[in-house]
């Protein structure tokens, strides 16, 4: 049977997700020129790019400005509690490998209070994409000193300037056995953020971007140095990691062919002070992900459930005298 | 063909120690000890006897207590059995501290509980014979079987202490028996630290006149994961032990047993929950290593694969809690199974569920708290935290397993309300249910216990995630995989659409619906049901573990006269009607807990600055009924007798 060709456009207009299906009821709250709007846009697109169906998205995120992202998204979206949106993630990833997820978090959801969770979900390397939203700040709290703060900061909390250096989160994220994919973008770059992310997504395994956000309200300038002169950011390129189109090429000169197989060359380049490195620091896609290794051979059937505890009273029962049926034949 | 000779060798050797004990290898060493020979020994017929094995952790009495408790269980006895547990792992060798074992209650009728003091111990040496004694929990005319090469002991100090025992023991009126087991075991084993036990073990299927071939079958299942070779020794030793006592002991019980008519399941609380969550159909467990609770996901573990199912082992209790947020919210119901400061750490979790609105069971195996407390010790400290352990309003479901058989039905009932109201339920339990053992009617699976598969079909247009029933507070779940159903979840206050609430009376709207919930499980609830008579003059009221123990104080007390019955609250919140009307039948009511409450008697202490028992609080609050309250925070399971001698002072008071 043959179908009208007009039929057949409309169905796959019908079925092509477009941008404004990614999109809920709810305009983004977040101030003017903050970075989490870009981000935003950028996973809106690798969604419809990808067209993925927005029932089988779930995005999670704890508590934060970045953490209100599954607000804007429509989506299933869990803005559950502050630093506990891995472990929401894992726990929907491990009995629904079907669905997609994203998690949302911030410097201080993801590098402070939820710091235990970041570290054991690297391990744990479920197949996510995590999009770390560094503004090096506290902002829905109104401006205090985060873990990755400058020293000096001078803040609500720190009024004579931060003491300590900051936690590098991509330094800490290699040092994770099990680490399978490190990025980190920037806001400013838009096209190139996107690209990082949607490798991310393609990773199977936990992918960790940091992306560097900028906070006009409470880091205004914050990023200045890096955003003004091209030639301080270092972008990574590799036929395995990004590659630049010719006009952001032509912009940012600063590059560095990155293997991203080379752990070690990646532990430096985040390391690196002065400059922001920009790319996949790191991918290895041979790392098991403990959904995977966690996958029950045999589905949880009731006449399986009922065997099963059979098997398991029949170690402890005691049988009236001369019975030694058992209601587990079946 | 190796062990059917050894039977036969075991079964001649035990003969003739019984007919003949001077003729048999086992009497020659009966002649070093100084009790009477047993040729004509007259079988003491008994109702009941408490019987507790000691001695330093590793030196198996653990092993050997539950395989005595299991033969008894077989034989058709009522058991219940204590675990006797050190904190530490490897505590010194004869310490005080350090005493490992276990106490077996064994009678011609059922057991709910470990009873009052023993009636025989058996102790491997004398120090942790002191931990029972200083405790209280040997009777005053118990009989004590002490292992004796202490008194030769080369350190002159244990050789002294030994004596100091020994003579104080024999003063005080104990009937101690000065028994070679080191000596006896080293004719079959060249380190009797190993193996001694299953000597004991034989001497008690002798003393309580236990069929000898139902021990042997026992000691192959316990070892049967091990070589043959080491199940024929422990088998020797089992019969040596069995002879032995034959020969050179004059005690001689029988507790008359029935076999029971159904088929029955003996084990401990925590693998009966762990049982319930396999049934109960849920598929994630996710937790945090924690005593003593532990045990229940050791076994799950072990099982919970086999049915395609998880337990996820969290990297802290907050992650154990949001991680089963996380599974429940994207598919059925999980559990978390944790103890008291778990249950303190997982709180915010719980608070989100309740926010959100996504079933979830919490299983709380109380120890004794608060901070680190008691971690091997009963209470049942955490009643109100359960309640109300949370920050804000947080209404859930709060239940409690009263015996070992009620821990697996109670995860089964947990995981439906938690699903049917989309609602926290936490069960509790605590350390006297944990490692006690109870035989009861083996569990017939039937499929309605099963949490159904999740919905995914479309959600219809017009559908609200949160479209709260006005009368009931009810609202369906929409599922992830839904289509149409897409809204965030958010553990801030909102409205019907999932959106954040800006509006004061979207809150208070939210709050009165998430309250109504617990109104409309209330209402399914029936009255509990006394033991005893439905009026009298005093009321005890217990929930959870306690039960047994409070009926059995009962039964006493209405023996002596008395008219006291009792009532035992397996929901605590929230708590059935028609509570109040039972209340009002009592002259008097009285909370009996195992957690504090302080007492009158205090200087300080007075009614307008008395903190009660949870229980009793609760109690007072809700009905403004005067209702009394005795508890103690010892950390053992409470006796009968304590309670029985606790409802007489409150019966005697004007």
């Amino acid at each position: 049977m043959t179908v009208p060709l007009t039929q057949c456009l409309l169905r796959l207009i019908d079925e092509n997700y477009t941008l404004t299906d990614y999109q809920s009821d709810i305009a983004p709250r977040w101030c003017t020129g903050c970075g989490d709007n870009g981000i935003l846009t950028a996973v809106q697109r690798l969604c419809r790019d990808e067209q993925l169906p927005p029932e089988k998205t779930v995005v999670v995120s704890g508590i934060g400005c970045s953490s209100r992202f599954p607000h804007y998204m429509n989506a299933y979206g869990f803005h559950g509690l502050h630093g506990r949106a891995l472990p929401v993630a894992e726990g929907i990833k491990l009995r629904r490998p079907d669905l997609h997820v994203f998690v949302a978090t911030g410097d201080g959801d993801c590098c402070s209070i939820g710091a235990a969770h970041w570290i054991h979900a690297i391990r744990y390397n479920m197949d996510m994409t995590v999009l770390l939203h560094d503004n090096e700040v506290y902002g829905l709290t109104k401006m205090q000193a985060s873990p990755t703060s400058p020293r000096g900061l001078k803040s609500n909390t720190t009024p004579r300037g931060a003491l300590l250096d900051p936690l590098n989160p991509l330094t800490v994220t290699l040092g994770v056995p099990n680490v399978s994919f490190v990025a980190q973008a920037v806001d400013w770059i838009p096209d190139v953020l996107f690209n990082i992310i949607s490798q991310a997504y393609h990773h199977k395994g936990l992918s960790f971007v940091r992306v560097l956000q900028r906070c006009p309200e409470f880091m205004d300038h914050r990023f200045d140095p890096w955003v003004q002169d091209p030639s301080k950011m270092r972008l990574l390129v590799h036929a395995d990691g990004i590659q630049l189109k010719p006009d952001i090429s032509r912009i940012y000169r600063n590059q560095e062919t990155h293997d991203p197989s080379d752990l070690h060359r990646a532990r430096e380049v985040a390391s690196l002070t002065g400059e922001i490195p920009v790319g996949v620091l790191y991918r290895n896609s041979a790392v098991p992900c403990y959904e995977d290794l966690r996958e029950g051979e045999r589905p949880n059937t009731p006449g399986l459930i009922r065997t099963v505890l059979n098997e398991e009273f029949d170690k402890v029962t005691i049988w009236p005298e001369d019975d030694v049926t058992t209601e587990a034949v079946e | 063909m190796t062990t059917d000779l050894y039977q036969e060798t075991d079964k001649t050797r035990t003969r003739r120690a019984r007919s003949d004990p001077s003729a048999s290898d086992s009497a020659t060493a009966a002649s070093r000890t100084s009790r009477a020979n047993s040729a004509a020994k007259p079988v003491v017929t008994l109702k009941e006897h408490i019987v507790e094995i000691v001695s330093d952790s590793g030196e198996g009495a653990q092993r050997c207590g539950q395989s005595f408790g299991a033969i008894a269980a077989r034989i058709g006895n009522g058991i219940w059995t204590v675990e006797i547990i050190p904190a530490e792992i490897q505590p010194p060798a004869r310490s005080i501290a350090g005493t490992s074992g276990n106490r077996v209650r064994l009678a011609s009728h059922r057991v709910t509980n470990g009873g009052d003091e023993a009636d025989l111990v058996v102790a491997f040496n004398e120090q942790v014979l002191l931990n029972r004694l200083r405790a209280g929990e040997i009777k005053h005319n118990g009989i004590i079987l002490l292992e004796n090469k202490w008194q030769n002991d080369g350190n002159a100090a244990i050789a002294a202490s030994y004596a100091q025992v020994r003579e104080q023991v024999s003063s005080a009126g104990y009937r101690l028996y000065e028994i070679p087991m080191e000596e006896e075991c080293l004719k079959y084993v060249p380190d009797p630290r190993r193996g001694k036990n299953m000597f004991a073990l034989g001497m008690l299927c002798c003393i309580y006149s236990f069929d000898l071939d139902l021990a042997r079958e026992q000691v192959r299942f316990v070892f049967r994961k091990k070589d043959e070779k080491v199940i024929d020794l422990n088998l020797e030793l089992l019969a040596a032990g069995h002879a032995w006592a034959g020969a050179n002991l004059d005690l001689k019980f029988a507790i008359p047993a029935e076999r029971p008519r159904e088929p029955q399941v003996v084990m401990n609380g925590n693998t009966a929950l762990a049982l319930g969550v396999v049934a109960s159909g849920m598929e994630v467990c996710s937790m945090y290593p924690i005593t003593p609770a532990t045990s229940a996901s050791h076994y799950l573990s072990d099982i919970f694969e086999k049915v395609g199912c998880v337990v996820h082992q969290a990297e802290d209790e907050i992650a154990a809690c949001t991680f089963a947020v996380g599974a429940s919210y994207a598919g059925k119901c999980a559990v978390t199974i944790t103890s008291g400061p778990g249950l303190s750490l997982k709180q915010e979790g719980i608070g989100l569920a309740v926010m959100g609105e996504i079933p979830l069971v919490v299983v709380d195996v109380q120890r004794g708290g608060p901070s680190t407390g008691q971690p091997t010790k009963a209470e049942q400290g955490d009643l109100l935290a359960a309640c109300f352990g949370g920050h804000g309003d947080a209404p859930k479901v709060v239940i409690a397993a009263s015996s070992i058989e009620d821990c697996f039905y109670s995860i089964i009932m947990a995981r439906k309300i938690a699903e049917n109201f989309n609602m926290v339920v936490v069960v509790l339990s605590d350390a006297s249910l944990a490692t006690a053992q109870q035989p009861f009617p083996r569990p017939r699976f039937n499929e309605d216990w099963l949490a159904p598969p999740i919905n995914q079909s479309p959600v219809p247009d017009g559908a609200r995630p949160y479209d709260w029933d006005p009368r009931t507070g009810l609202s369906s779940r929409f599922i992830p995989g839904q289509p149409n159903g897409m809204h965030c979840l958010t553990g801030l206050a909102h409205d019907r659409d999932s959106h954040v609430a800006y509006d004061p009376d979207v809150n208070q709207e939210g709050i009165r619906h998430r309250s109504l919930k617990l109104a409309a499980l209330q209402k399914t609830l029936k009255a509990p049901t006394l033991y005893g008579d439905d009026e009298g003059d005093l009321l005890l009221v217990g929930w959870g573990s306690t039960r047994g123990a409070i009926e059995e104080a009962v039964d006493t007390l209405r023996a002596e006269g008395l008219r006291a019955s009792s009532m035992n609250l397996k929901f605590l919140q929230p708590m059935a009607t028609g509570i109040k009307e039972l209340l009002e039948r009592f002259d008097k009511v009285m909370t009996i807990e195992s957690n504090w409450c302080d007492s009158l008697d205090d200087e300080l202490i007075a009614e307008d600055n008395r903190r009660y028992s949870s229980l009793a609080l609760l109690l007072r609050a809700r009905h403004l009924i005067d209702v009394d309250c005795w508890g103690d925070a010892r950390g053992q399971p409470l006796k009968p007798g304590d309670i029985v001698r606790a409802a007489r002072r409150k019966l005697e008071q004007r």
